[in-house]
């Protein structure tokens, strides 16, 4: 969905764009605080409800739980940073998740290392399809990652069949990695913390990561700036391709058994948690830290309600719920900043 | 490769592109719908191959009758894309309507009343989107994803567990009983209906072209006296009434409901409209082309179930028509593109005149 609406956007280079980025910033890092406090406070309020839910078990549970989707988050962020959407995140796990299921079947003593290789090459694969789709033939992002959603998925399902691999085919090294922990931290929230760190040095420092942004604010201008278009969003399809192929092996040692059926609808859950994570639906803006502790909130929420009693039939709701809210907080936010730069921007906009 | 006689703003205008004489020629021979009537027959062929079954009498019924209800939600959703926008949560507001059906009807209320809260809730989930989207000011991708969760999401806390039926059968005939004397099942006739009362709206009243012309350039529309945000929360009123519409349809053809009726189903219905040749850009389409996708994909469905396809992998041939529907005219762009750029690049002024103009969202108070 760019092209022609994102011409227009060539007017906004120069000093305001500086003040535009700084606000945004300040209001980001609020936001990062916001779903911060949101936590500390639905596990306060479920933890006076039943202590158990602050225990140690309990809470490698949550983190461990969140730990797929924050990780998942992390190329959702950095596509729908450059005013793209990637919607076969979940069709990608399961894909991996399966290819790695079946290798394990066949070899019990592959090798790990060149497990999770495999599981990144086939991410990969699925990334390099989305983001040429996407490029070379600049069809809109989400009408390629929508249909790819139900095409790798089909592609699984093909494969697949009915068959399932189960926990006793797994080798307990490769189980270890999604239930074994080191002082009492899980694997799986070291991984993500390792992963959420890493990218978001690398966005708020590496130069052709500072791309992104430059893109999601004005693919016009970002072009006209000189910036490779075509390519940093290819790269954004591709990591997000093979950051979602990583996420499926994890998914498979965090869950033990895996069908064609393997992270369906994820994609709607990534989504929302990026978006509550206050990343920019338009492009532009946000942290990959915000996308992955929007995922810890998401998956708290889940949680807590059983603990308390509410049916888990109202975590979907929910979902849905905070999303819509979030998108609607941050355009009232918007409103409430932009009018100045607004005025300015037209009056711009009529001197040209 | 698009109907060019749908352009209520040439797309030299609108983009600052132009059409070369030869092009010009051509195209009206080129039309999409033509190469879309080719597919159809192609289609036809193929099924024919894939099963002798196919030709059979009283296949016809059963065609239709299991896309009736995606045909139906694919003309709003129509409207919408050539407004420029787009529904996802069409699929979720069939499940809901359906599930708020049978709750109401297990419940002790009649089954017509059922029928017309469930519709009114259509007016809900659709105005809630269309309130959103143009008041709020927010895009509708993103509402409409977040709206896909919460909609389904409510019919799973009105009945998370059971299947609700127990429709008196002279409904849940709809399901087995074509319409009298004929082959049409009841779905395929409301659609029938609603085709031709879009169809004349969009190509035949200043209403249709006010619709195009919101997809052509919101902010020329907006001035030229067009009230876009009315018209486009109506448009996303109409698919939520016509979304529950679909979902009553496909709670009395299986004979109940559960709250993940349908899940899914937006891809087909967003393929339907792709590929009827509705620009997902905004500006173009014909409800002839959606006719014809909507018959196109009815009968590779058909044909592939009878060649026992199961659904699932018949979903990469509908997401692989998805992606070919939009990559076949984009081919054609890209091939203008180029020469465009050539172009600009001698004289940048029109690029920037043409990016000014297309800042409408903005613009419009």
């Amino acid at each position: 969905m760019s092209t022609a609406a994102d011409l227009g956007r060539a007017e906004d280079a120069g000093p305001s764009r500086l003040r535009t980025a700084h606000i945004a910033e300040s209001l980001l890092r609020w936001r990062e605080l916001a779903i911060a406090l949101a936590l500390l406070l639905v596990v306060g309020l479920t933890a006076a409800d039943n202590s158990d839910f602050v225990s140690v078990t309990s809470l490698q549970q949550l983190l461990s739980g969140a730990a797929v989707i924050a990780f998942l988050a992390i190329g959702e962020t950095i596509v729908i940073i450059t005013r793209n959407v990637d919607l076969s995140v979940g069709s990608v796990l399961g894909l991996s998740a399966y290819l790695v299921g079946t290798v394990f079947q066949h070899h019990p003593h592959f090798p790990m290392p060149l497990v999770f290789l495999l599981a990144l090459g086939v991410g990969l694969g699925c990334g390099v399809v989305n983001g040429a789709l996407v490029t070379l033939l600049r069809v809109p992002s989400l009408v390629v990652t929508l249909g790819t959603l139900y095409v790798f998925r089909g592609l699984d399902a093909v494969w697949a069949g009915g068959n399932q691999v189960g926990a006793y085919s797994l080798p307990t090294s490769f189980n270890d990695i999604g239930y074994g922990t080191v002082a009492d931290v899980p694997y799986l929230g070291i991984i993500a913390i390792v992963g959420v760190g890493v990218a978001t040095y690398l966005l708020h420092a590496a130069r052709p990561a500072r791309d992104f942004y430059a893109i999601g604010s004005s693919p016009e201008a970002a072009r006209l700036a000189g910036i490779p278009v075509a390519r940093r969003v290819f790269t954004a399809f591709v990591i997000s391709g093979a950051v979602s192929g990583l996420a499926g092996a994890l998914w498979l040692s965090f869950y033990g058994s895996v069908d064609s059926t393997a992270g369906t609808g994820y994609e709607l859950e990534v989504i929302a948690a990026v978006v509550v994570g206050g990343v920019a639906i338009f492009g532009g803006s946000g942290t990959v830290l915000g996308a992955a502790l929007g995922a810890l909130l998401l998956n708290t929420i889940g949680s807590a309600l059983v603990v308390v009693r509410i049916s888990s039939s109202w975590e979907m709701a929910l979902q849905g719920a905070l999303l819509v809210g979030a998108i609607t907080f941050d355009r009232i936010i918007s409103r409430s900043v932009v009018p100045a730069l607004q005025t300015r921007r037209s009056t711009r906009a009529a001197r040209v | 490769m698009q109907p060019e006689s749908e352009r209520p703003v040439t797309p030299a205008a609108a983009t600052g592109r132009t059409v070369s004489p030869a092009g010009a020629l051509l195209r009206p021979l080129v039309r999409w719908e033509s190469a879309l009537v080719l597919l159809l027959i192609g289609t036809v062929i193929l099924s024919t191959q894939l099963s002798a079954n196919f030709t059979r009498s009283g296949n016809l019924f059963y065609i239709g009758l299991n896309v009736g209800e995606i045909a139906i939600m694919a003309l709003p959703l129509s409207l919408i894309v050539i407004t420029g926008e787009i529904d996802l949560s069409v699929a979720s507001t069939l499940g809901l309507s359906g599930t708020i059906m049978a709750w109401l009807f297990a419940h002790g209320l009649g089954v017509w009343p059922a029928m017309v809260v469930a519709l009114l809730f259509g007016v809900v989930t659709g105005a809630f989107n269309g309130m959103l989207v143009t008041r709020v000011g927010l895009p509708s991708l993103a509402v409409t994803i977040g709206t896909l969760t919460l909609y389904r999401g409510i019919a799973q806390i009105i009945e998370p567990n059971n299947t609700i039926g127990g429709f008196p059968t002279y409904l849940t005939n709809i399901g087995i009983i074509p319409i009298p004397h004929t082959q049409i099942p009841y779905s395929v006739a409301f659609f029938a209906f609603f085709a031709i009362v879009v169809g004349v709206v969009l190509h035949a009243t200043p209403l249709g072209r006010s619709i195009f012309a919101i997809g052509a350039n919101q902010e020329t529309a907006f001035y030229s006296g067009i009230r876009v945000k009315r018209i486009k929360f109506c448009l996303f009123v109409l698919s939520g009434v016509l979304c529950s519409l679909a979902g009553i349809l496909w709670t009395l053809r299986f004979g109940a409901a559960r709250y993940d009726d349908g899940t899914g189903l937006e891809l087909y219905v967003v393929t339907i409209v792709l590929l009827g040749g509705v620009s997902i850009f905004g500006g173009r389409g014909t409800i002839i082309g959606v006719v014809l996708a909507v018959a196109i994909l009815a009968t590779l469905e058909e044909g592939l179930t009878l060649a026992q396809m199961p659904s699932q992998n018949q979903n990469i041939v509908v997401g692989g028509l998805l992606i070919a529907s939009v990559i076949i005219p984009n081919i054609g762009e890209l091939y203008g593109r180029g020469r465009d750029r050539a172009r600009r690049f001698g004289a940048g002024a029109a690029g920037s005149a043409a990016a000014t103009a297309a800042e409408a969202p903005e613009l419009a108070p």
